[in-house]
């Protein structure tokens, strides 16, 4: 299944991913190959499954409520501390408001 | 022998018993390290002090016969992908160079209450996407058994440096196989536990429904030991079981006559290396000799299973990692623009080429328009295929076997530009992860090339004993003849 540069460059988009014009050409053939392998599961019948997106324990018996506690979160300096760019009390990001 | 060289089993035999000391071993293991790890590059850092420390606090309670567990000063190497407080945590990837975690994972608290002695962590492919550990950030890791060739991935790092006896036993994740499959291609043994065995909480997330914890080592003891330390609940987990750990020792060494073993045709098709059959047929005449009964099987829906898995593992990993933005932690991009730009700029700078790949084909699953040909359908298979399972098991089959991987050990650089290729490595453990069930590779040979051969085992979910009892049993009877990679014996 074909991919086209126009679909790889909005999926990019997307993704919050510049691809360089040759990353987007490789990018289209090789998720084309990759898709045309998936496509083997249109032949397979669905008809009345329902989906499984979780295969846990996920019984009634192991839901848990706890009480809604106020507890200590990690410490502020060593969280900021590993941000690239911060001023001691926040993140510092681009200005995005004129 | 020197105890570092001992299977972990049997190296908690002797510290209980006072023949070895945990500071002893750990300099032996260090220095090991030191000597071969150039060759082999499992580790990407080394917690020489710490380890130190806790090794010493380890011999004073191990002198006084109070040990913490039967892994109190045992060393332990950690995958990359496990937070540890204040040491590098970097997932194989750029993105995340110098960040230094504020906290630990629930296992790696776990494995320090349990008395072991963190060592250092493991090389991995790029947030454990890849099957060969070459999309580390850092260079490939290579197997002990053969420098050309790869240890396996995505736990590359962890199994050969168990392989290379650099320790008595690592963790790892597993995704799609990867525990199992590096397991195999270096002669370990390695779990997968039942999805929610155990916490996730620290574990740098790839694919949040299939991702599981899990341990390497020589024997399939160290495997049971390693695993009773890190499973359990976890409040920081919600997915994590309630159901109570037991003492899988305990299990090892009860019979296995009587437990049915089903052999899926599905599994011994077009693509497997006859030199792996051979040895799998061999391991499962050894367990039938030990009083299992073998009966074929059918698992219709495991063609499918490759299919499905980059799907849904691309899906979760195009959400789960878009948190790395360039802002909280990790690297980024000089950007003079907008906030748009820097994101874009520091993803593409900080994302290997497999890992762009995999959010670009989860991003494109998830679109509009695309959602319920791909997303859904594939949810929906994977029903098929976790259904396949149950259905052997209420037949009364105890655990399902087969090979870990189609083909022993393969030539770095072999299959890293073809990813399709790559993705086959796993036609036999992903299945297992999309349903969630607990699985295991053994050793159970060598090719005439002298490379390991695994033998994959998987039971029903939280059955994680019958599993290690069967992997014992495999492993007493097939009494592999002790054999060191090259790489040891020529140093």
């Amino acid at each position: 299944m074909a991919i086209d540069r126009n679909t790889v460059r909005h999926v990019a988009r997307l993704a919050r991913l510049a691809l360089t014009e040759e990353e987007e050409e490789r990018t289209a053939a090789q998720l084309g190959h990759v898709l045309e392998y998936i496509e083997r599961l249109k032949a397979v019948d669905i008809e009345g499954i329902e989906p499984l997106s979780f295969a846990g324990d996920a019984s009634e018996a192991e839901t848990v409520m706890r009480d809604d506690e106020v507890r200590p979160g990690l410490p502020r300096d060593k969280v900021l501390g590993e941000a690239p760019e911060q001023d001691g009390s926040a993140f510092v990001v681009p200005r995005i408001l004129e | 022998m020197n105890p570092s060289l001992l299977p972990l089993g049997e190296l908690s035999r002797a510290l209980e018993r006072g023949e070895a000391r945990p500071s002893a071993v750990l300099e032996e293991c260090l220095s090991r390290t030191a000597r071969l790890d150039g060759k082999v590059h499992a580790f990407l850092r080394l917690t020489e002090d710490q380890a130190r420390a806790a090794a010493k606090a380890a011999d004073e309670r191990r002198a006084r016969k109070a040990p913490l567990s039967p892994i109190d000063g045992v060393p332990v190497g950690l995958k990359d992908l496990f937070c540890q407080a204040g040491v590098e945590t970097t997932a194989g990837s750029r993105i995340l160079k110098g960040y230094h975690p504020p906290y630990d994972a629930t296992v790696v608290r776990k494995l320090r209450e349990a008395g072991a002695v963190l060592v250092g962590k493991l090389n991995m492919d790029e947030f454990a996407m890849g099957s060969s550990t070459e999309n580390s950030a850092y260079g490939p890791t290579r197997n002990p058994w053969d420098l050309e060739r790869t240890p396996g991935g995505s736990s590359g790092g962890s199994a050969a440096a168990v392989a290379a006896r650099f320790v008595p036993g690592t963790l790892g994740t597993d995704t799609g196989g990867s525990i199992r499959q590096p397991a195999a291609l270096v002669g370990c043994v390695g779990i997968k536990p039942t999805y929610g065995r155990v916490s996730r909480y620290g574990v740098v997330a790839f694919a949040s429904s299939l991702d599981q914890v899990g341990p390497f080592a020589q024997d399939v003891r160290g495997v049971a030991l390693l695993l009773r330390a890190i499973a359990g609940r976890d409040p920081n987990d919600q997915t994590s079981s309630l159901r109570p750990v037991p003492d899988y020792d305990a299990e090892l060494e009860k019979p296995v006559r009587g437990l049915t073993i089903g052999v899926p045709k599905e599994y011994f098709g077009e693509g497997l290396d006859p030199a792996v059959e051979k040895s799998i047929r061999a391991g499962v005449a050894a367990l039938e000799r030990e009083g299992c009964t073998v009966r074929p099987i059918s698992l219709p829906n495991s063609p499918h299973a490759i299919a499905t898995y980059y799907l849904v593992a691309t899906a979760e990993a195009s959400s789960n990692l878009a948190r790395y933005d360039g802002i909280r932690y990790g690297y980024r991009a000089q950007a003079r623009g907008s906030l748009l730009e820097l994101y874009e700029k520091t993803r593409a700078a900080g994302f290997g080429a497999e890992v762009k790949r995999r959010i670009l084909l989860g991003t494109y699953a998830l679109s509009a328009g695309y959602y319920d040909a791909y997303y859904l359908r594939a949810q929906k298979v994977r029903a098929l295929i976790r259904r396949d399972f149950d259905q052997a098991f209420a037949a009364g089959v105890d655990a399902v076997v087969s090979p870990t991987s189609p083909w022993a050990a393969f030539r770095l650089g072999e299959k890293v530009d073809d990813p399709l290729a790559m993705y086959l490595n796993d036609i036999y453990t992903v299945p297992v992860n999309l349903a969630g069930l607990p699985g295991i590779s053994v050793p159970s040979g060598f090719t005439q090339a002298g490379l390991p051969i695994g033998m994959q085992l998987v039971g029903r979910p939280f059955e994680e004993g019958t599993l290690l009892r069967l992997a014992r049993a495999a492993e007493r009877a097939l009494a592999l003849p002790h054999r060191l990679p090259p790489l040891l014996e020529r140093a």
